[in-house]
């Protein structure tokens, strides 16, 4: 236990990088998510069109194989993040951070415009029907009507793919970000005689992350159960 | 006419593939077959006696650091330093290179494959630590090494100091990249060596660093556009291990590099492996002795 106590800062930072990655690209994939099943559901063929297969290529790709055409491929075709460089505190966001955010939203959007398509698809037709009959627009049923009611049903399968996504952070590993399993590694490699309560301690702070999360999940869903 | 050329490679290659895998065109890499020594088993103790009896050794390297242990996708075999001298050890225990089994060991697995007997023995870059130490068997060093930097043929980065809070490319995990936080720069990890080379190139960060042994293979690979820049800031001893279980090993280990420091073939294998990418070999380095 010696080598996660006396670098527990070193611990800490990691799950740190891995809650910054987390919340960022949960909350992008979340509005992206929102947009992505608003063109799938929506009247204009193409924007179906293109939501289907977008949703259908990405979700279709390994993550890793995502992270590494942002990482490999993007640069050579001019696609940079250098731009990004914000230093607070202990953490620096660069470009290999803005990278693992970027794949990460790109891919997890995918499950997120799907468990809300599931939502969409339980709101009765009548509802659209009605939002329609007082003269609502496209925009207005959606964000009135349908999505409220969506998200409401959609709770449980959301809270599964964030989880997943918390998991996924630990892809940016191999991708030049210092999160979680990064800082594992670097343990294990020191103390290699300390192998297993590293690994142990390591899961133990994502199984707490997962709790806490699944928690607040399940507050919101009975909080916003639809009678 | 680069274009032509690469076309005439894809059609030549299109055409052998039919035949055999398309291999490198200088295939000259390959590593030649050493043949075991005439030894008798009796002369070894506990676990050594018996691999020189079996006939049969499984010795664990690196497949991805050129000049070290490396394997391209098209050969059988791995290349490089480490395997020379592992060929070396098996040959001192009266096994032919050929009936080697090379296992691929990252550093990661290198402890577990060892204490659960996957591999007999481990060359794969493996730096002596007092920690290791206390899982594992390390016998040598059969080489001593240091962290240096990678930079673009046009770089101004003369040392590690020139790179203070900026990113610095190595791999996940490695002592390299602790070393590299602890000079005050920052370490980005990735998967593998040559991913750090691709990030060097692209200009993403400014330089890599691990040993420099390894370094001098990826500058020799890609001419005039990398070089290995700064003097040594750390001091690396590259050992052999093997399983705490395993009697009579490190005496053997011992034995056999004593040997081939003296007779000079320690010194040939590291002119064949780590000689073309322009290191110079160095003395041999004084073995630890082993604990009882």
């Amino acid at each position: 236990m010696d080598a996660v106590t006396s670098n527990f800062d070193l611990f800490l930072k990691g799950f740190g990088y891995t809650l910054f990655l987390f919340l960022i690209s949960g909350l992008l994939s979340l509005v992206l998510g929102t947009l992505l099943v608003a063109c799938r559901v929506g009247p204009v063929a193409v924007l179906r069109w293109a939501g289907g297969w977008y949703v259908t290529l990405v979700r279709s790709t390994p993550l890793v194989v995502v992270f590494a055409f942002f990482q490999f491929a993007a640069p050579m075709l001019g696609i940079r993040f250098g731009w990004v460089d914000v230093h607070i505190g202990a953490f620096d966001f660069t470009s290999f951070f803005a990278i693992a955010v970027v794949a990460l939203t790109l891919y997890t959007s995918c499950f997120v415009c799907e468990a809300l398509r599931s939502g969409v698809n339980a709101v009765p037709l009548g509802q659209a029907e009605a939002a329609r009959a007082i003269g609502l627009t496209f925009g207005g049923t959606m964000s009135q009507v349908i999505l409220p009611q969506a998200f409401r049903a959609s709770v449980p399968p959301l809270a599964s793919v964030l989880i997943a996504l918390i998991k996924n952070t630990s892809v940016a590993f191999i991708f030049g970000v210092g999160e979680a399993v990064a800082q594992m590694r670097i343990m294990t490699n020191n103390h290699s005689s300390e192998r297993t309560t590293i690994f142990l301690a390591y899961a133990a702070g994502y199984i707490l992350i997962v709790f806490v999360f699944s928690f607040l999940a399940n507050r919101l869903e009975r909080h916003w159960r639809v009678a | 006419m680069r274009l032509r050329k690469t076309k005439a490679v894809i059609a030549a290659c299109g055409l052998t593939l039919a035949m055999a895998a398309c291999g490198n065109a200088g295939s000259g890499d390959k590593g030649k077959e050493v043949a075991g020594k005439d030894v008798k088993c009796s002369d070894f103790t506990g676990r050594a006696a018996e691999i020189c009896k079996a006939g049969k050794i499984t010795i664990g390297v690196k497949f991805d650091q050129p000049g070290l242990g490396f394997k391209s996708a098209t050969s059988d075999t791995p290349t490089g330093f480490d395997v020379e001298v592992a060929k070396i050890l098996a040959s001192d225990l009266g096994i032919d290179s050929k009936d080697i089994k090379w296992e691929e060991t990252i550093s990661d697995n290198r402890e577990p494959f060892l204490q659960q007997g996957k591999v007999d023995l481990v060359l794969a870059s493996y730096s002596i630590t007092p920690d290791r130490r206390k899982v594992v068997g390390q016998a040598g060093p059969y080489m001593v090494t240091g962290q240096q930097l990678l930079v673009p043929a046009d770089s101004k980065v003369k040392d590690i100091s020139d790179l203070k809070g900026k990113e610095v490319c190595s791999v996940t995990g490695s002592t390299s990249i602790d070393k590299i936080n602890e000079k005050g720069a920052k370490g980005v990890g990735f998967e593998s060596y040559s991913e750090c080379v691709q990030k060097v190139l692209d200009g993403t960060v400014s330089a890599m660093s691990t040993d420099g042994t390894i370094l001098a293979g990826f500058a020799a690979q890609n001419e005039g556009q990398l070089k290995v820049v700064g003097d040594p800031f750390s001091e690396e001893r590259i050992g052999v291990g093997y399983s705490k279980k395993a009697t009579g090993m490190c005496d053997f280990i011992n034995k056999s590099l004593t040997a081939a420091f003296d007779d000079g073939t320690w010194a040939k294998a590291f002119e064949k492996t780590l000689g073309p990418s322009g290191v110079d070999t160095p003395t041999p380095p004084t073995l630890d002795p082993c604990q009882s």
